[in-house]
């Protein structure tokens, strides 16, 4: 058997911002993901891909807290927190979150939806994008700043007098939003309904209104899904943007390859909800069970696969 | 080619109108008629002197509907799709020369305000003193209650998009803390009326907490379901609220102090005018059309605050708020309990203006009638439910006008009994020619460049 020789974390020394561990989620008698670990690197893209029904999207549903797990742990580690003692102390205790020196560690798993996103900082985006249609460009954007503009009206009271704090938090959360339209060349559009956009942009809408949020870690599924070649080769720009210069993780799901092998630096291979490769993308490249798992071939004939490729 | 052999195929369509066809359609729905009138309308039932049942058989009637039925049908079956293309295009006018008047909204605003304020002047003039109180009193004041109690619903439904069929509840909460507070601790009206709001915001809160995890239908028949709960509490706790038989003696409000009455230490007295009942009702205009504006101006300035377009967010999609880090349990209850609130603040309004209140007020008819307003203005906007309060409300009082029918029908003829068929067939109306409600744009909360209305098509309406 010829095996790969290629170092599957080649240039991957990172520390991870998420870890999963044993995650496994049963609907009634189906295991959609079944004992999976992995890290997602700290300023890095990290790709999750995988046949259809793999369980990519349960996986990020499980981050996101909008499925409970049947077992297992998931630790985000914000703002340099690193992997010690500490998450297997929180872990023991039935707290979801806990602060280690200036960041935090946070218990996924425990956390529900809307807490995931506001003080883990995780935010996502949907397989089927899930804009607010019939509200502005814009509006979608503010609506993402929710949390820190509601704090900052007074929980509304200061905001019902007109009081001037909250008016310039609000002109400082419309500046944000221009300037992440700005970056997806949709600021001419801000006063159109959201839903009125081309698909391409409704995708990169949603990925900005993710990030309005101010996430540390940012889940996409599948943003690549029906756009054309242009639109997915400006994606792929954003995201490395959205990673380099806002300092931002990605993990996303894709089943587009241009895209995945162009931008991660690291991708999970997942079949049947279970993990059958990890690595650069130099690596999964040449994985015979990958490649077995993507052409649909069975067991005995990955072997072949394999030596045919090293031919 | 193609083309012109479907041209040819579709002018033979119109010029073989199919007639036994349709003659059979109407025929069937004669006979559908006829078998559905045959249990409920055939015959009339009475008692006979030894109590026994009498059936009058009422064939005529019978086949008089029947006929209409067949006509009708018949009718719509030839003339149908001209009419309907002609009432669509009759909306759609209706519709664009209205839409231009919102660039013109701030000039409209104030002659709209400038016609309220001038409202019970111009019925006295109209009317004289004595005809003035009718249109005082039954539209002016009761309109006003219905805007204040739609805007306050528009806040839970047309914004929020919770479907909440129990709004009367909070109607009742309010009411009944007035009356009670007046009449047992001699609270004055001024210190009831906020506390009224208080406390059915703190019912909406209360409410809420259990119901708010249910969603559409779910959250309809519960909300429905606490609103008769609070209905039959008052009904049967009869030592706190003395039952079926209501409340009277609540204090009417006074104007600082004033009270409106024909003493010395009057209203009229202290302003040295001639005692009339008219000043009270004034009042009482004056009165509900500041509440009602406020109302509309707490709205208006919730929409453009973080907490209204989380509110609309909401209503557009939920999974996708969570997802945002919003708080969706929060932000429905500051919904449903500042809605209450406002409903609470009408029932004390309610509960002063007539000096009397009983459960039979506060219905589930009432709610329905509420939500029907808001539904039928354009779910979420201000000025539709305003206007859908006026039609409908003015409506039904306009009923009681028509008493020169009887010299149609006959003088048993009642036209207010027909109140609930036109509220439905305004339902259904709506429903096939503007099912958005009246006004169906949706206003931006915030604008980059250029305010432009959102069509109601992309606009969601909420599931719970
Ligand atoms: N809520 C649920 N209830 C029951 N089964 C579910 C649920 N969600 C997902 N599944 C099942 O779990 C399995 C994995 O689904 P998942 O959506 O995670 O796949 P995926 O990898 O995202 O696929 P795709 O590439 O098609 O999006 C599927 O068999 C699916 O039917
Ligand atoms: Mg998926």
């Amino acid at each position: 058997m010829a095996a790969p020789a290629i170092d599957p974390n080649a240039g991957l020394d990172a520390e991870p911002i998420l870890r999963v561990e044993h995650l496994t989620m049963r609907f009634g008698g189906l295991v959609a993901v079944n004992d999976l670990s992995f890290d997602v690197a700290r300023g890095q893209i990290t790709a999750l891909i995988g046949p259809n029904g793999a369980g990519k999207t349960t996986v990020f549903n499980c981050i996101t807290g909008f499925y409970k797990p049947s077992s297992g742990r998931i630790v985000l580690m914000s703002d340099g927190a690193l992997p010690g003692p500490a998450i297997d102390a929180l872990t023991d205790t039935s707290m979801r979150s806990r602060r280690v020196g200036d960041g935090g560690i946070y218990l996924l798993e425990r956390m529900p939806d809307s807490e995931i996103a506001a003080q883990a900082r995780v935010a996502r985006t949907f397989q089927n994008i899930r804009l607010f249609t019939g509200m502005t460009v814009l509006e979608n954007l503010i609506v993402a700043q929710h949390n820190w503009l509601n704090r900052a009206s007074g929980y509304s009271l200061l905001g019902l007098v007109g009081a001037k704090s909250f008016r310039d938090a609000e002109a400082r959360a419309v500046e944000i939003a221009v300037a992440w339209l700005d970056r997806i060349g949709l600021k001419g559009r801000a006063d159109d309904p959201a839903g009125a956009l081309p698909y391409g942009d409704q995708r990169r809408l949603e990925i900005v209104r993710a990030m309005c949020t101010g996430p540390v870690l940012l889940c996409l599924d599948e943003p690549a899904a029906g756009l054309n070649p242009r639109e997915s080769a400006e994606l792929n720009e954003l995201l490395l943007s959205i990673r380099d210069s806002n300092g931002t993780s990605l993990l996303l799901i894709e089943h587009d390859m241009s895209v995945v092998m162009e931008i991660s630096d690291h991708i999970i291979v997942l079949e049947y909800g279970k993990k059958i490769s990890d690595g650069t993308p130099e690596y999964i490249k040449n994985d015979p069970k990958v490649i077995a798992a993507y052409l649909g071939v069975e067991d005995e004939e990955v072997d072949d696969a394999a030596a045919e490729l090293d031919q | 080619m193609a083309e012109a052999e479907a041209k040819r195929v579709a002018s033979d369509e119109r010029a073989a109108f199919d007639w036994l066809g349709a003659l059979r359609d109407a025929g069937f729905l004669g006979l559908l008629t006829l078998g559905l009138s045959f249990p409920i309308i055939a015959f009339r039932t009475r008692q006979d002197l030894w109590q026994g049942l009498v059936l009058d058989p009422r064939w005529e009637l019978v086949t008089v509907l029947v006929a209409i039925a067949f006509t009708a049908r018949f009718c719509w079956l030839v003339f149908g799709n001209r009419l309907a293309g002609g009432v669509q295009s009759l909306a759609e006018r209706v519709g664009s020369t209205l839409s231009p008047l919102k660039s013109y909204t701030a000039t409209f605003r104030l002659v709209g305000l400038a016609w309220l304020i001038a409202y019970p002047f111009l019925a006295v003039l109209f009317a004289g003193p004595g005809g003035a109180l009718k249109w005082i009193d039954n539209f002016g004041i009761q309109i006003l209650i219905y805007v204040m109690l739609g805007w306050g619903l528009n806040i839970v439904v047309g914004l929020a998009g919770l479907l909440d069929l129990g709004y009367v509840a909070f109607y009742a909460v309010g009411a009944y803390s007035t009356a009670l507070l007046s009449t047992y601790f001699g609270f004055s009206f001024w210190l009831c009326l906020p506390l009224a709001g208080i406390f059915a915001a703190l019912w909406g809160i209360l409410l809420g907490f259990p119901v708010l995890r249910l969603r559409g239908d779910y959250l309809a028949i519960v909300t429905l379901a606490f609103g008769e709960i609070i209905r039959l509490v008052l009904i049967n706790w009869v030592e706190l609220t003395n039952g079926a038989a209501g409340i009277s003696g609540i204090p009417r409000p006074t104007f600082f102090g004033l009270p409106f009455n024909a003493s010395d230490e009057g209203f009229a007295a202290f302003f040295g005018l001639q005692f009339t009942p008219l000043h009270r009702l004034f009042f009482l205009f004056y009165l509900i059309l500041l509440l009602a504006l406020l109302t509309n101006w707490v709205t208006i300035r919730l929409r453009r605050l973080p907490i209204g377009r989380a509110w609309e967010a909401l209503r557009e999609d939920e999974i996708a708020c969570r997802s945002l880090g919003i708080d969706t349990v929060t932000t429905k209850l500051t919904a449903f309990s500042i809605g209450a609130m406002f409903g609470g603040i009408a029932g004390a309004f309610f509960a002063a203006r007539l000096g009397f209140i009983s459960p039979k007020s506060f219905e589930f008819m009432e709610s329905a009638v509420i939500l029907s307003i808001v539904v039928l203005g354009g779910m979420g906007s201000q000025i539709g439910v305003a206007i859908a309060a006026v039609v409908m409300i003015g409506g039904t009082e306009m009923l009681r006008e028509l008493v020169w029918l009887k010299a149609i029908f006959g003088a048993g003829f009642d036209p207010t009994q027909y109140r609930m068929l036109l509220f439905g067939m305004a339902m259904v109306a709506m429903m096939v020619w503007r099912p958005r409600g009246l006004i169906s744009k949706r206003e931006p909360s915030i604008v980059l460049h250029e305010k432009r209305a959102i069509g109601g098509e992309l606009v969601k309406e909420g599931q719970g």
